[in-house]
């Protein structure tokens, strides 16, 4: 059995990809570095990331647009081994050109995975909370289940086309920041939720309240459904939703 | 800005449009232009749920609940000893302005209490609308409401604005109407949307001709209609949504369960439970005939006047219908697929793409995730294992019943202990 090692970029893994085909591997294993332990069995090799390699894999896989888009989101998921789950999936759609045949195990689990990978970049683009800063950039803090942050800056961008802000996911220690012209990943050190506070602006605090208002006074309470509304609103994205944070 | 006097404001009159159920924001196409701020050209989004559970996009507000009408059915009506409150033009345009920034909401729905006169209202409203397109660039959504008895040039103006008008014609009913609300007259309603329907025309074929012709209501109109607060069927209700989709070109028809708020002896007592399972009834069968192909009078007719309220629409249909069932999943063309019991479109696209690789069996069907326990009644696959027993529909709908604990089976029982 051969185990590819990758560095857990996109490049990184569209690399191995090309190793696999390049070097007819049969047995084969794709395994993230942070996964990587050592097996008596097994032969390692490490995966050295090459754009241009990576890219003539994503080239090779252009007919096949619907799968791009499940490597991509799948990849993005982070879930465990899900790099074998896409490399066979490459397979079976290579030999088979069914890029849509949810009957074939690895497909349908891509598939799965892209839905989760899109119903949560919809529920960032819902749930992200902008603070205004002194200095008039709008902040955003998430920690989402998954990597969705290069999935949503498009719509943010096209959205605030004239606000400065920036969207922090402390999960994965990085961020989008868009400075009016584009949109770069940023990487800040000691950015935590009380250094944000210090830095908001003043009528912060009225706008948060009023939205806080607002949203008790929307609700009808004859109609009450809690299990209705923790369906919609589950817990764990409770933290950096402002009105389920009342003072 | 005296942020104390516009948290005020903001309570009263949020709480006064929280009756209106739509906060659709979708179906605009309104770009960013210019390096503006907002775009509404998605799917809209709900930013938060109430706790009732409905959808929070759009800032829900009036601009005032002064009114000097008197519908029974209404929080605002004049007679009603309420806190009262108005909006500036500019706090409206502020309010939106600011929310949408911090990523709360789509867009704005303004509707209004008449004060002094339903032109003078209809003009506020729009005056928002506009500031917020013309001086803030903002191309989020904005919903306006159409205020009854106003006049065709504000409505046509209103349109350039605004991206859904919407006038809710609230009682399905014109002898309801005349109860409830006897100071407004039914063709108050009709002419605001005739209005709206007939601009959008125009400027939909002005469009063609003329590329820089400006974009009109994108969003389409909406009305509602307040279910149980007379003794209307489920029949005449949707026989007016139909009529409203087929005259008007509505894009939405919604159904609100009557909230009791006030006591008037023309209306269900204070305290009487919000009929939601009925509501919910209303709208499956409204998706029915929107999405899956059904003609209103297959689902209610002169011999069956109101929806079951224990099953859902399509079933009842199916088991008033057996001869047409089982549905051979590999065979079938999408309009009977469609008709399955238990069967979303979702699924029946899934049908459709996966038995294009291969002759579907039950393991195939579940693997792509079809939900079996109502359908297994009403289609064949693949298989020689289907339900070959001849049963009769009431035994169908108790073994689903016992099966499928629905998720309203507590109201329901609740509802049941009133009669
Ligand atoms: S006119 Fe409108 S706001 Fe006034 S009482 Fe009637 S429904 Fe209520």
């Amino acid at each position: 059995m051969t185990r590819l090692v990758y560095d857990e970029t996109f490049e990184g893994l569209l690399t191995a990809l090309f190793q696999v085909y390049d070097e007819r591997l049969q047995q084969v294993a794709i395994v993230p570095v942070s996964a990587f332990q050592p097996d008596f069995f097994a032969e390692d090799i490490k995966v050295f990331t090459d754009a241009s390699k990576a890219d003539r894999v994503w080239q090779g896989l252009k007919p096949f647009s619907h799968l791009q888009q499940l490597i991509y989101r799948s990849y993005l998921r982070e879930a465990s081994g899900a790099e074998n789950k896409i490399l066979e999936a490459v397979r079976y759609v290579l030999k088979t050109k069914n890029e849509k045949d949810y009957g074939h195990p690895a497909v349908l689990q891509l598939a799965d995975w892209t839905k989760e990978v899109g119903r949560e970049k919809h529920r960032m683009e819902a749930f992200v909370r902008f603070k205004r800063a002194k200095d008039n950039t709008y902040l955003a803090v998430i920690e989402p289940d998954f990597n969705v942050l290069p999935l949503i800056a498009k719509h943010f961008k096209n959205r605030y086309a004239d606000q400065v802000f920036m969207i922090y996911d402390l999960k994965r220690d990085y961020g989008i920041y868009y400075d009016l012209k584009k949109v770069d990943f940023v990487n800040l050190e000691a950015v935590n939720l009380k250094n944000l506070n210090a830095i908001t602006h003043e009528e912060e605090i009225f706008y948060d309240q009023m939205w806080q208002d607002y949203f008790k006074s929307t609700g009808i309470k004859s109609r009450i459904n809690k299990k209705l509304h923790l369906r919609h609103v589950p817990r764990r994205y409770w933290k950096y939703l402002n009105e389920k944070n009342p003072h | 800005m005296n942020f104390e006097r516009i948290r005020e404001k903001l309570n009263i009159l949020a709480d006064a449009a929280k009756y209106d159920v739509s906060c659709s924001s979708s179906g605009s196409k309104r770009t960013n232009k210019n390096k503006g701020l907002g775009d509404s050209s998605g799917m809209g989004i709900c930013h938060s749920y109430t706790e009732d559970g409905r959808c929070i996009s759009l800032l829900k507000i009036l601009l005032t609940n002064h009114c000097i009408f008197d519908c029974a059915y209404c929080v605002s009506r004049k007679s009603n000893d309420i806190k009262r409150a108005g909006f500036k033009i500019q706090e409206v345009v502020d309010l939106t302005i600011n929310f949408y920034r911090r990523n709360y909401i789509e867009g704005l729905f303004l509707s209004s209490g008449i004060f002094s006169s339903p032109d003078y209202t209809m003009e506020r409203l729009i005056a928002v609308a506009k500031k917020l397109r013309l001086e803030e660039n903002f191309n989020g959504y904005i919903h306006l409401k159409s205020i009854p008895g106003c006049n065709d040039e504000l409505m046509q103006e209103a349109g350039l604005y605004a991206d859904r008008l919407s006038i809710n014609i609230e009682i399905p009913t014109v002898s309801g109407l005349k109860l409830l609300a006897p100071e407004k007259e039914h063709k108050d309603f009709i002419r605001p949307m005739e209005t709206v329907k007939n601009n959008i025309a125009i400027y939909k074929s002005e469009k063609k001709i003329l590329r820089n012709t400006p974009v009109y209501a994108p969003a389409g109109q909406s009305t509602q209609m307040i279910v149980g607060a007379t003794g209307e069927s489920d029949k005449d209700i949707m026989y007016s949504a139909v009529h409203y989709y087929s005259t008007y070109k509505m894009k939405r028809v919604y159904y609100s369960g009557y909230v009791p708020v006030l006591q008037d002896s023309r209306l269900p007592a204070l305290g009487t439970e919000v009929p939601m399972l009925r509501e919910n009834r209303l709208y499956q069968t409204d998706w029915l005939l929107r999405f899956y192909g059904f003609d209103v009078r297959e689902l209610l007719n002169k011999d069956h006047p109101n929806l079951d309220i224990d099953i859902d629409p399509k079933l009842s249909w199916a088991l008033r219908n057996l001869h047409h069932f089982p549905v051979d999943v590999n065979k079938a063309d999408k309009r009977m697929l469609a008709r399955i019991p238990g069967l979303g479109m979702k699924s029946v696209y899934k049908i459709l793409n996966a038995r294009k690789y291969r002759k579907l069996n039950w393991e195939h069907l579940k693997a792509i995730g079809i939900a079996m326990n109502r359908a297994k009644y009403f289609m064949v696959c693949e298989s020689k294992d289907w339900e070959r027993r001849d049963l009769e529909p009431q035994r169908i709908k108790s073994m689903i019943l016992q099966s499928s604990q629905s998720k309203y089976q507590k109201m329901y029982n609740q509802q049941l202990q009133l009669f």
